[in-house]
């Protein structure tokens, strides 16, 4: 390892946590703006920027559009009184919003955003590494943010944040469950890889055949599974209609009641990073990450404007579903926490066993 | 062709990186806002009394929580343990069938064990949340 290797190595993640932080800020501006028109009104459109808002057309859309708004927020969250209330644990819940935020930014280092194919044909990812038990540390890591909610509600030692909590946490650990066995049949059909590069690579072309034919994305070859993963992954990231961890009218605010400033701010971050995680997860599992439909992976520009294609791609693909994720926000009410659990043990997971077994014998009779 | 993942120290060092840069970036914030945080000349006691809508602290903090909570942790390891163990067989599942080894019984047999664990699980009422 020579100090050129750690310079590219170090550059590569520094782009990453910016963009997805960058991504991460404004999904909250987008969630904002698309609550408002879900509810016929305009959203934040006053906040502006000296300079740039002064640009004729440009600065007036921008501003009507919220652009500065995440600014205003952001400032704000590092100008605001940083409390540490003396009934706290003081450690945990010092440590408890840093390793909220850890996890979703960790994750994302076995995540391809898209591929560089070079003179030679080699296709390469463009990931900050490429190892071959990418998905299992994703999973693993991933699981690791509930402890965050866990010690913030402890520490907190407040009757509402401690409640939420433990909610939280039984809510999390059932739904884990189901996106394990929703994702098994992707990794028998891929024939034993758990990185997601190879992953991609598969979903290239089509499955099918004339007017019928679908783009071999895994959301055509297993939809039941696309849709287990999808219903857990809002319950994993604490999205509405699963909100349990944050259900305002009967806890207060959540687990994160007594904190405030940017201690509050890491947890706000942190969870709009993991949906910005799991959307690109999804995205990539099962909508043919940077596969245009019906264009071969072969077929693909190549070189730096291929860099460019693919990784456009998967943002679109992402920026869609992070809008659908939001849309569905402010359609759904909140589900009860009985509703919430039977839905995870008593439908979900029958349904990720049955469609496990399904593929099982699919298999069989494709290979037999 | 696609480059070959790898397990190298080389492939695991950038996580490490990743890892140090994300704390290096949450503990950043925190001491940036500490530093930058509106200072208030003399706080209220009330400040460091949890905050329950305004009204006085009634009972204990950590109250005792339902048992239903302690069911669903331990039924999760037991269930999250047999999802593991599905894992290896999803790896080898197609060169098994590939190589005319009869993989697809046993598999079925391990499911409908852990189905057969779920639906007793159900019927004992272990996940029942409404009533007691």
């Amino acid at each position: 390892m020579d100090w050129m290797y750690l310079l590219i190595v170090l550059v590569k993640a520094v782009v990453v946590v910016a963009l997805v932080m960058a991504v991460a800020g404004y999904a909250v501006v987008g969630e904002r703006k698309i609550a408002s028109w879900v509810q016929e009104r305009p959203g934040p459109n006053r906040t502006t920027v000296p300079i740039l808002g002064s640009i004729p057309v440009v600065g007036w859309w921008l501003r009507r559009m919220g652009f500065f708004q995440l600014w205003a927020d952001g400032a704000k969250f590092f100008f605001k009184e940083e409390p540490t209330p003396a009934h706290v644990n003081k450690l945990y819940f010092l440590v408890a919003p840093v390793v909220a935020f850890v996890p979703a930014m960790a994750a994302l280092s076995a995540v391809p955003f898209g591929q560089y194919v070079g003179s030679d044909g080699v296709a390469v990812p463009l990931a900050i590494t490429n190892f071959d038990v990418g998905m299992l540390f994703v999973m693993a890591v991933s699981g690791i943010s509930v402890f965050g909610i866990i010690m913030a509600g402890w520490a907190s030692n407040s009757k509402y944040p401690y409640f939420s909590s433990i909610r939280a946490s039984a809510q999390l650990i059932s739904y884990e469950l189901t996106i394990g066995l929703a994702l098994l049949p992707v990794f028998m059909w891929t024939g034993g890889t758990l990185d997601l590069f190879s992953i991609v690579r598969e979903q290239g072309g089509v499955v099918g055949g004339g007017v019928f034919g679908l783009p071999k994305w895994f959301i055509c070859i297993m939809p039941v599974s696309a849709l287990l993963y999808l219903v857990a992954l809002f319950a994993e990231s604490n999205r509405l209609p699963f909100d349990m961890a944050e259900s305002e009218t009967d806890l207060v605010g959540g687990f994160h009641t007594e904190y405030g400033a940017f201690k509050f701010g890491l947890f706000f971050v942190g969870e709009y990073a993991h949906m910005t995680l799991a959307a690109i997860l999804f995205s990539v599992i099962f909508l043919g990450g940077w596969s245009i439909p019906f264009v071969s992976m072969d077929a693909m520009p190549v070189g730096l404007l291929g860099a460019v294609v693919s990784v456009g791609v998967v943002f679109v693909k992402t920026v869609i579903l992070m809008s659908f994720i939001m849309l569905v926000r402010w359609t759904l009410p909140r589900f009860r926490y009985d509703q919430v659990m039977d839905l995870g043990w008593k439908i979900l997971l029958p349904l990720a066993v049955v469609n496990l077994a399904v593929y099982a014998v699919i298999l069989a009779l494709v290979e037999g | 062709m696609i480059q070959q993942a790898a397990t190298t120290p080389e492939t695991f060092g950038p996580v490490l990186l990743q890892i140090v840069l994300a704390i290096a970036i949450a503990v950043g914030l925190i001491l940036l806002s500490n530093l930058l945080g509106q200072r208030v000349a003399k706080r209220s006691s009330f400040s460091h009394t949890p905050y329950e809508c305004g009204l006085p602290m009634t009972g204990n903090p950590h109250p005792r929580f339902g048992v239903k909570f302690f069911l669903t942790a331990m039924l999760f390891i037991l269930f999250d343990i047999e999802v593991v163990f599905l894992f290896p067989m999803a790896t080898v599942y197609r060169a098994l069938l590939a190589a005319g080894i009869p993989i697809l019984a046993p598999v079925l047999f391990f499911l409908a064990v852990l189905g057969v664990g779920l639906i007793y699980e159900i019927r004992k009422g272990a996940l029942k949340w409404e009533g007691r």
